[in-house]
């Protein structure tokens, strides 16, 4: 700790440069930690879902619908207790931004399998008897101001009625919710007997299939089971756990993993030579100094902590101005995109995770300055002041 | 004559450049009683600074032993030489070579931090220093606040606070004026006298060697003349 005032001091000789490239880094880490937390928000989806559950989606794309008629082949194989099915509707409700998913599903086979959504009898019986009936997440009848009653207006991409009429109108029958411990849901249901007999194509097929295994632990067995029963068929099949099909469903539209990681990894990347290049500059202009530090009896290796410690100071506190910026302003950014990523939030392992990062970086872009200066004779080092 | 604090025997020191050897000193031999105040003047490349360089523990002697207080220096290791410097001598450059983004008084401390001394102890330890060389109103005053002579009386302040037994002093008055050259080297004569310091400084300056106790004359590497 008695080293940290001569790190500090250290730190400003070039006041500005430092601010700069403090600033640099800062912004690097703010990115890292909202990123980071998006990477981890889909995840996070990812995890919540029961592993009792498997999910078969056609094999090569999501976009390939399934008969309808595979359900009763999928509900007779070993192991299966139940099965149901599930569609993408898409579809805009007044505004894009309006962003949140619409499935049609069978009403009453659905919330059987999904016995952790709550429900009331009447409003599910209401659900499973009104063909234009459909049943909200409370977070998404809370957003719009959506009650019982109501008409939900829905313009359809990619599913048009006959005659290329695109607009179609739910009537809310019911708001469910989910379990208090787990993100709440934000999947606004349709009756499928009323989606499928009113698109104008593909009529007879899902988008999905949702099946319970008897034993959790046989899943993999069962899994293979129903896949080899539509092999080499039209339409092959991909059995999977819940969390791999929503991985496999964000990827549709982009690894979005890859994706973040690719733009973390140019930022530190860019931020990496930004930093080197500002430390070896100062090492260059202090070579006076690192020699003067040699002679009043600072040893090699002193000389290289304090060079190295001066880097991972510099990153270190960059990046905790940065992260702390990103947690400041996570709850605003959590309000703006919660109808995407309802888990959007920066836990405190991506804030350990960054501390280790900025550690690494300070090493990385001090290293090569600290080495020369511990190689530094103090005699060459004086004769060039 | 009175004991000998600096003991040099038969050192030589050689540079190699290119593919050319360059001879600096050659079997160069002398003793620097305790307390003693000496002047190494010469022209340029007699290897003046290279023998101050040899004598502070900066660098290792080609050959030749050099014994200071007793121990043999051209024998430790970087590590050790390192840890002798820290302890043993204080040096005191033409350019000050304070170090910019500290005060007065955290630049006196620096040497201590080496040490096992408490903050409030290290910068008691700098208070006394500057005490000494008349600056401890300047303490927290950066060296671009100060004058070319304080900023001189900081950097003899950072020498001393470690209480070595030898100060090194190269050309300490090469860059400042004479009536400032003057109390510097009066500052030099008072902690040789009064505090027992015993002074090596290189010089080109007739009138700076004048305080010295005994001035010594190097040329191509060999002690020509010997002053009392």
């Amino acid at each position: 700790m008695k080293y940290l005032g001569l790190l500090w001091a250290g730190l400003f000789r070039r006041r500005t440069r430092t601010v700069l490239t403090l600033a640099s880094i800062a912004i690097a880490f703010l990115l890292f930690a909202l990123l980071r937390s998006i990477i981890d928000g889909f995840l996070g989806g990812v995890q919540l879902v029961g592993a009792d559950r498997l999910i078969v989606s056609p094999r090569y794309s999501i976009v390939d619908p399934l008969p309808l008629s595979y359900q009763q082949r999928i509900q007779s194989a070993p192991g299966v207790v139940d099965a149901t099915m599930a569609n993408w509707f898409g579809g805009r409700y007044q505004d894009p931004r309006n962003f949140f998913p619409k499935h049609p599903v069978d009403p009453r086979a659905y919330f059987n399998m999904y016995s952790e959504l709550i429900i009331s009898p009447e409003q599910l019986e209401a659900f499973a008897n009104t063909r234009s009936g459909t049943v909200v997440p409370r977070s998404l009848a809370e957003r719009f101001g959506w009650k019982i009653g109501d008409r939900i207006p829905i313009e359809a991409d990619i599913w048009p009625k006959p005659g290329g009429d695109r607009l179609w109108e739910f009537d809310v029958v019911g708001i469910y919710d989910g379990p208090p411990d787990e993100a709440p849901p934000d999947t606004m249901l349709i009756n499928f007997a009323y989606f499928d007999e009113a698109r104008e194509f593909s009529k007879g097929t899902v988008g999905w299939f949702i099946v319970r295994v008897a034993d959790p632990n046989a899943a993999g067995d069962v899994a293979r089971s129903i896949d080899a029963l539509f092999a080499n068929s039209a339409n092959e099949t991909r059995t999977s756990t819940e969390a791999e099909f929503q991985a496999a469903f964000l990827k549709q539209v982009g690894d979005i993993g890859l994706i973040m990681s690719g733009i973390l990894g140019a930022v530190f990347f860019t931020i990496l030579l930004l930093t080197g290049n500002t430390m070896a500059q100062a090492f260059r202009e202090r070579i006076p100094e690192v020699a003067v530090l040699k002679t009043l009896g600072f040893s090699n290796f002193s000389v290289l902590g304090l060079m190295l410690g001066e880097a991972i100071l510099l990153s270190l506190v960059a990046a905790l101005i940065g992260m702390g910026i990103a947690v400041l302003i996570a709850p605003g950014i959590a309000k703006a995109i919660g109808n995407i990523l309802p888990n959007f939030s920066i836990a405190p392992q991506t804030l350990l995770g960054g501390v280790g990062l900025a550690v690494l970086l300070g090493i990385v872009t001090g290293i090569f300055p600290a080495l020369q200066g511990m190689r530094l004779t103090i005699v060459e080092a004086l004769r060039r002041n | 004559m009175s004991e000998s604090l600096v003991r040099v025997e038969k050192v030589s020191k050689s540079y190699t450049r290119g593919k050319e050897k360059i001879e600096v000193l050659r079997e160069l031999s002398m003793n620097v009683p305790k307390g003693d105040f000496l002047a190494l003047m010469g022209p340029s490349g007699s290897g003046k600074t290279t023998l101050l360089n040899l004598l502070g523990g900066l660098d290792h002697p080609t050959t030749g032993s050099i014994t200071i207080g007793g121990e043999r220096i051209d024998s430790l290791s970087e590590r050790d030489l390192a840890r002798w410097r820290a302890g043993h001598v204080g040096f005191v450059f033409q350019f000050y070579n304070l170090l910019p983004v500290l005060s007065a008084q955290r630049n006196v401390e620096l040497p201590l931090l080496l040490t096992k001394l408490s903050s409030r102890a290290r910068a008691e330890h700098a208070a006394t220093a500057l005490e000494i060389v008349g600056l401890r109103d300047r303490a927290k005053h950066k060296p671009n606040e100060l004058s070319g002579g304080q900023q001189q009386r900081v950097a003899i302040a950072r020498a001393l606070v470690s209480d070595p037994m030898l100060l090194v002093c190269d050309e300490p008055t090469g860059d400042l004026d004479r009536a400032t050259a003057d109390e510097i080297l009066h500052l030099l004569q008072l902690l040789n006298r009064e505090h027992g310091k015993t002074v090596i400084m290189v010089t080109h300056d007739p009138k700076a060697a004048e305080f010295a106790q005994h001035v010594v004359h190097l040329d191509k590497g060999v002690l020509v003349e010997s002053l009392t």
